[in-house]
């Protein structure tokens, strides 16, 4: 590669793609889009991994909450018919003020909000602890069955459902992302088709000239190259900064609920580099085989 | 040294527009392609480029069988030959200089060697005063030297024709062919295609004469067959 002709290829690339901009610009939409809905899909399933990985050492516990009526004895008797159900690997009482002493330890500096309650809205709890993860359901079934219960809550439940939404939204999104590979990659060599007819007697003449491939093909795959480098790093602008700005809206909530999502979730920095990476190589990937599409029907004295 | 043996081409499975050709054809040699509109001159040229490969038969260049040369390396081979169109075929956004340039560019050679030759071939077809010209500021006579000076840039050992003299008066086309002569004299193989009679007898040089395809007069230093022609 000498550096005249790197000048020829990309002067040649450039001039390409300012003179057939339309074209271009739809191939670098269309790049972006598919990485746009890929990264969406890539922090939906991430964050749900890490919801799922953050809660994982609750798994094997089960929370009971005890309606407020129920006195002391018949807690204790509780507790034993707990341990003698089935999968029951052993039980641990929670009393109400113990949960909400946790409580403001957990909120910290915000604890002062919890000053002003006149009564503790906190249920007494019992922590049953599974034997296998396996015997949940069945556990949490005879559970619900006793009087004095007020509800029974079960962490995997709640992440399984997040991991149903994202396997959906994995299926969905691989779906719409192949659909849309295939069409970025259409739009690419129709890009690099008008190209290679637009200078079609120059690429004849340097056919018969016998120009290596490099200056023949060369333009052509530069062109398909910086289109899907453009259209990657649009991409990866609009994900970040999007990704970012929501990240912050709900962290700037005074929801509790809200702030303590954005607080399971990754941070921007903690994916950039990976985003980063994949959206360029499956960009260029893109305009590459654009390129190869169009160069392999069109070139071929 | 070119051999075509028992080539011939048949398109679309149907019309044979070469027949069972069998030709020889030594370095250093000038050799005129004669025959009618639709004789197969063209298709001969083509086959040779190896732009078209032959139905049936082999070509050989310097001992190799063209048709077996790997399509990455059909450039290298293209380097061999210089190409003359009867159309130019310039490049019109390229002064005279750069359409030589760029053929010099297109295959090698550092910027100092292009500086070097190009002049140097432009004053052998005589438009050193025109290097700066664009083509269309050129007459048809013009353009094609431009042409040829691209097609010897690159010292082929062989420059093939295909009626370079078809879109030119008498007067040009001999300008032309004392171009042609000269770089043939430096022991270039020139192969040219052509309708032109009158330059085919004036030369004498080697005449291959095609008739619906098939080799049908193959004269050393003749011009055309001496028995009155045109039917
Ligand atoms: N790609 C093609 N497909 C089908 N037939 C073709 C093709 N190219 C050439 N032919 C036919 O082959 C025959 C020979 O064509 P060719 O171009 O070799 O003739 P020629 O001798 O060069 O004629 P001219 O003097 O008019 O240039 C013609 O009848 C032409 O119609
Ligand atoms: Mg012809």
């Amino acid at each position: 590669m000498n550096p005249k002709k790197i000048e020829y290829v990309f002067k040649q690339a450039l001039k390409s793609m300012w003179r057939n901009r339309m074209m271009g610009l739809a191939s670098v939409g269309s790049v972006t889009a598919v990485l746009i809905i890929l990264g969406f899909v890539l922090i939906v399933v991430l964050n749900v991994n890490n919801v799922a990985l953050v809660t994982k050492e609750t798994f094997d516990e089960i929370a009971v909450y005890l309606d407020d009526d129920v006195s002391e004895d018949q807690i204790k008797e509780m507790g034993d018919s707990f341990k003698e159900i089935d999968g029951v690997l052993g039980v641990a009482f929670q009393t109400k003020d113990y949960a909400l002493d946790k409580l403001k330890e957990d909120w910290g500096e915000d604890a002062f909000l919890l000053e002003g309650l006149r009564v503790n809205p906190l249920p007494n709890t019992y922590i049953v602890q599974l034997k296998d993860v396996g015997m949940s359901e069945q556990v949490i079934s005879k559970l619900e069955t006793f009087e004095g219960v007020e509800d029974v809550q079960y962490y995997k439940d709640a992440v399984n459902s997040l991991i149903k939404i994202a396997e959906f939204v994995k299926k969905l999104g691989a779906g719409l992302i192949i659909m849309l590979l295939l069409i970025s990659i259409f739009i690419i060599s129709n890009t690099i088709k008008i190209t290679v007819l637009n200078r079609h007697k120059e690429i004849e003449l340097m056919q018969y000239i016998g120009a290596t491939n490099g200056y023949v093909r060369g333009p052509f795959m530069i062109e398909g190259i910086l289109l899907g480098l453009i259209g990657s790093l649009v991409a990866i602008l609009i994900i970040s900064l999007g990704y970012n700005y929501i990240i912050n809206y709900l962290a700037g909530r005074y929801v509790a609920l809200l702030s303590g999502i954005s607080g399971y979730m990754v941070g921007v920095e903690m994916i950039l580099n990976d985003l980063i990476i994949i959206f360029l190589t499956i960009g260029i990937g893109i305009g590459i085989l654009g390129s190869l599409v169009s160069l392999k029907k069109f070139l071929s004295v | 040294m070119i051999e075509f043996n028992n080539v011939s081409k048949t398109y679309k499975k149907e019309f044979t527009a070469v027949k069972n050709i069998n030709l020889k054809i030594d370095k250093g040699e000038f050799i005129f392609i004669v025959g009618k509109s639709g004789a197969g001159k063209s298709t001969l040229i083509k086959l040779l480029l190896r732009e078209i490969s032959p139905s049936e038969g082999t070509i050989n260049y310097n001992g190799l069988d063209i048709n077996k040369i790997r399509k990455r390396n059909v450039a290298e081979y293209r380097r061999k030959i210089g190409f003359v169109f009867q159309d130019y075929r310039l490049l019109p956004k390229m002064t005279v200089y750069e359409n030589v340039a760029f053929a010099m560019e297109m295959i090698c050679c550092s910027a100092k060697s292009i500086r070097r030759e190009v002049p140097l071939v432009l004053s052998m077809v005589g438009l050193s005063d025109k290097a700066k010209y664009y083509p269309d500021e050129l007459s048809g006579g013009e353009q094609q030297r431009v042409a040829i000076a691209r097609a010897v840039i690159n010292k082929p050992e062989t420059i093939i024709a295909d009626e370079p003299t078809g879109n030119l008066d008498p007067e040009t086309s001999k300008e032309i062919m004392k171009i042609l002569t000269e770089i043939n004299k430096r022991g270039t193989t020139v192969i040219m295609a052509t309708h032109d009679r009158e330059i085919v007898t004036r030369y004498h040089k080697r005449v291959i004469e095609l008739k619906h395809g098939a080799v049908i007069r193959d004269i050393k230093a003749g011009g055309y067959s001496n028995e009155p022609k045109e039917d």
